[in-house]
């Protein structure tokens, strides 16, 4: 027998083999999908350049060369260089880092924090969901940039600052599909099945109801990179999340403003670097909402 | 039938879901060991008299009480030992994302029940699922398969008494048949009780010793399952029920 | 059949699966007449496919051949969708299972009536009023004129089903498929649902293809009987002669559906394999 039949086996013979069998058709799915593996590769070579930075950038992010300023892109610099005669390519590839760690750590704090408040909200229904709703629908009015404004103001400046305002800008979106979901099967006679095994509330929720909402999570978050990250660009290019001289994309762009009509590349290569990532999670969201999907994915 | 404690005592049940009563002043003992049956067609409250004696319509005013022991307005752990319900939907009563070797390990982890790989297996024999179905999905299951788990999973903490809310009526004939022996070989190997719902007589016919016949949230009458080779009921709407029922076209088809 | 309505040989349903197309109608073969067939089976036979590939209601990726598809004369295999389109509602008509889903929840039930004729026949309006209330009339519906005021959610289920029959017969088509028309309905009003089916297919001498799951249901209903079983038709015969069928399938299913004067301690139970079943 091999891996394959083994992967695909209609009856497998231990709860491993039957989940490494879903996910190998999942995945089987995602290769079946080009735009979604172009995103996946656009996502791994983040990763990539994230994790191996000093090994791929040729030079020091912050070391400046005050002979070579503003020089246009070439064999030695491919991105030129900044106003400091700092190669931007270097900074572009440490950048990825620091992008990668915003995305993260805001996907960390806010897509738990909204799954659970939406999901108790939904189950619970009535007072508790009135409470919980309204809350979220008081942060959902605001505009995100502008909480976020407001927070970095009132924390002060910096990466770790951005992040929490971020954070705490993204979960009520995630509250609401949460919620919507927790919504369309809180009636079923699954759950009502597990209540009179005699499981707890919390049990409930934390082992039926909510891994049946991280998939449209796992796709809404994705999708919502591009945002988090334009967003965390913006802050960076109005001087309020990552500070000189770490090499923020936002940050970046916002020093080249300067420059633009001379030395047009300062500000345009940390650009393109956000629209390739921020494009590349846009078309990995949609491929995993092709192959995650509820609706859909399950059905032989 | 046997026992001589009554299994499930309903008195003066009344059921209401928000502000309208829809099941008024329902009054009905079922013996330990018995079968019973609910009868009623849409709209007549049989099945919201089994949510209310689980617990899952707790707007209800009067006596319930199973194996002796009053029920509280929501599920509990100790009730769950006692009792069991299976669903109507073999599609909707099984969480999607999880093997049936995970819905039948769930009651055993709640209770906290060990020897759990053993006692699975022999459940699935007793069910009559081969244990190649252990670690497939609902949906590599057909409708038939679904139900024998949602039975499974009702059996597992070893009840008394099991309530059965139409455990057949989303199924083809023929496997209604085998989910109809099932249930009944289950009922004479362990002693259980079943309170059952159903709009069908036949099935009644089958499967129960008595009936309890539903109209507009009240019982209308009360009678014996043999009642229905002579259809001579005391209510009106029971021998309407049962003229409706095809009680003429049984005589022919006699093979 | 002599005059026959509607004939079709050979006729066969696939769908695409990732381990190559599925036929879920495997040469399928019928002629009906003036007259009440039926078509039992359990789900996955194939029987709803048949009644949908009659009104050439196979949506793609699904894919629909057959050797003869002639409805009273015309080809209709050869047919544009234009005229398939004009055919059905105004010469064949279809119920299905449930009216919730099948009725406009936004239109008022006159409109939805008066709609279905419209798209076939050109009347003044207070023809096709006349002819609304004549035909709620016809499905025994009290008070027409009220209930023509009223929008799906305000009826009952047996009284959706009985405006969508109305909704369906108002172009008096020639040939009626009902599939399941009743399952959704409770016992004391499916009998009045097939009455009133009955009585208008009979009335007005149509043709009527009744598909369900119900053996005793169409035995009582229909004059002929067709049996399919994993997309092929295992046997037919006259209504009259059900109780003596031969082939063991349906004989299975006769003796699986439990009897209001039950005394046997187990009902006999389908040997699957002996078909390769499900």
């Amino acid at each position: 027998m091999t891996t394959k039949d083994w992967l695909l086996d209609e009856s497998p013979t231990s709860r491993m083999q039957a989940n490494a069998g879903r996910a190998y058709r999942m995945g089987l799915a995602m290769l079946g999908n080009p735009l979604a593996m172009l995103g996946a590769a656009i996502v791994l070579v983040l990763v990539l350049a994230a994790a191996f930075a000093p090994w791929i950038a040729p030079e020091s992010p912050v070391g400046q060369n005050l002979q070579a300023r503003l020089l246009p892109p070439s064999w030695d610099h491919w991105m030129g260089t900044d106003e400091l005669g700092r190669d931007i390519f270097s900074r572009v590839v440490y950048g990825a880092r620091i992008t990668l760690m915003i995305v993260a750590l805001v996907a960390l704090i806010s897509a738990p924090l909204g799954l659970i408040i939406g999901a108790i909200s939904g189950y619970f229904g009535g007072w508790t969901d009135k409470i919980l709703m309204g809350l979220t629908d008081v942060f959902l009015s605001m505009p995100k940039l502008i909480l976020a404004l407001a927070f970095v103001a009132a924390l002060g400046p910096g990466i770790e600052n951005a992040i929490i305002a971020i954070a705490i800008t993204a979960w009520p979106a995630y509250a609401r599909i949460a919620r919507a979901e927790t919504l369309t099967f809180r009636n079923a006679e699954f759950i009502s099945a597990t209540r009179l095994l005699g499981a707890s509330h919390t049990r409930v929720i934390l082992s039926h109801v909510l891994p049946l909402c991280t998939s449209s999570m796992i796709v809404r978050v994705t999708l919502d990179m591009a945002g988090i990250i334009l967003t965390a660009a913006g802050l960076g290019f109005l001087g309020l999340g990552a500070q000189p001289p770490l090499p923020e994309w936002g940050a970046m762009i916002s020093r080249g403003r300067t420059f633009i009509l001379d030395q047009w590349w300062v500000a345009t290569m940390p650009g393109i670097a956000i629209i390739v990532v921020s494009l590349g999670f846009c078309f990995l969201g949609d491929g995993l909402r092709d192959v995650l999907d509820p609706k859909q994915g399950g059905k032989s | 039938m046997g026992g001589h404690m009554s299994a499930i005592t309903l008195k003066n049940l009344d059921i209401s879901y928000g502000t309208t009563k829809i099941v008024h002043d329902v009054n009905i003992e079922v013996a330990e060991g018995e079968s019973f049956a609910l009868v009623g067609e849409s709209g007549s409250g049989k099945s919201t008299v089994l949510k209310a004696i689980a617990g899952l319509a707790p707007d209800w005013t009067g006596e319930v009480s199973v194996l002796g022991k009053p029920c509280l307005h929501k599920p509990d752990r100790r009730f769950a030992e006692t009792c069991q319900m299976v669903f109507q939907d073999p599609y909707g009563s099984l969480h999607p994302r999880k093997a049936v070797d995970m819905v039948l390990r769930e009651p055993l982890r709640v209770h906290g029940i060990g020897n759990r790989d053993a006692r699975i297996a022999e459940m699935l024999n007793a069910v009559g699922l081969d244990q190649r179905f252990r670690f497939r999905f609902p949906h590599q299951l057909s409708g038939g398969q679904r139900q024998r788990v949602a039975i499974a999973r009702a059996l597992m903490l070893e009840p008394k008494v099991m309530l059965l809310d139409e455990p057949t009526s989303a199924l083809d004939v023929s496997v209604q048949a085998e989910i109809l022996n099932l249930l009944k070989a289950l009922r004479a190997e362990q002693n259980l009780t079943y309170l059952m719902v159903t709009h069908s007589l036949p099935v009644v016919s089958f499967m129960c010793d008595r009936l309890a016949v539903m109209n507009k949230g009240r019982v209308v009458e009360i009678a014996q399952a043999k009642q229905l080779h002579t259809g001579d009921f005391a209510h009106a709407y029971t021998r309407e029920l049962y003229a409706a029922s095809g009680a003429e076209i049984d005589t022919e088809d006699t093979l | 059949m002599s005059d026959s309505l509607l004939e079709i040989e050979n006729l066969r349903v696939s769908f695409p699966t990732p381990k190559g197309r599925v036929e879920v109608v495997k040469g399928l073969s019928l002629s009906v007449g003036r007259e009440r067939l039926g078509i039992v089976g359990e789900s996955g036979s194939g029987k709803s496919m048949t009644g949908r590939a009659i009104l050439r209601l196979i949506r793609k990726p699904g894919l629909l051949t057959a050797d003869k598809m002639r409805f009273d004369g015309q080809d209709l295999l050869g047919l544009s969708e234009r005229k398939m389109r004009h055919l059905r509602g105004a010469r064949m008509s279809m119920i299905m299972q449930d009216p919730k889903f099948s009725l406009n929840p936004v239109m008022t039930i006159g409109h939805q009536i008066a709609e279905a004729l419209k798209v076939h026949e050109n009347l003044p309006r207070r023809e096709v009023q006349a002819r609304v209330i004549e035909m709620l009339e016809a499905v025994r519906i009290n008070n027409p004129e009220a209930v023509a005021q009223m929008y799906p959610h305000q009826v009952s289920g047996g009284m959706g089903q009985r405006i969508m029959i109305a909704m369906m017969l108002i172009p008096r088509p020639d040939l009626l498929i009902a599939d399941e028309p009743t399952s959704a309905l409770d016992v004391s009003v499916q009998g009045q649902v097939l009455d009133l089916i009955d009585a208008l297919v009979r009335e007005k001498g149509m043709g009527l293809i009744l598909i369900s799951h119900d053996l005793n249901l169409v035995a009582r209903y229909c004059d002929r009987i067709m049996v399919m079983h994993g997309g092929e038709v295992v046997e037919t015969c006259a209504a009259q002669d059900l109780h003596k069928a031969q082939h063991p399938y349906t004989r299975g299913l006769l003796a699986a559906v439990p009897k209001m004067k039950e005394t046997r301690s187990t009902l006999p139970v389908l040997d699957r394999s002996a078909w390769g079943g499900t």
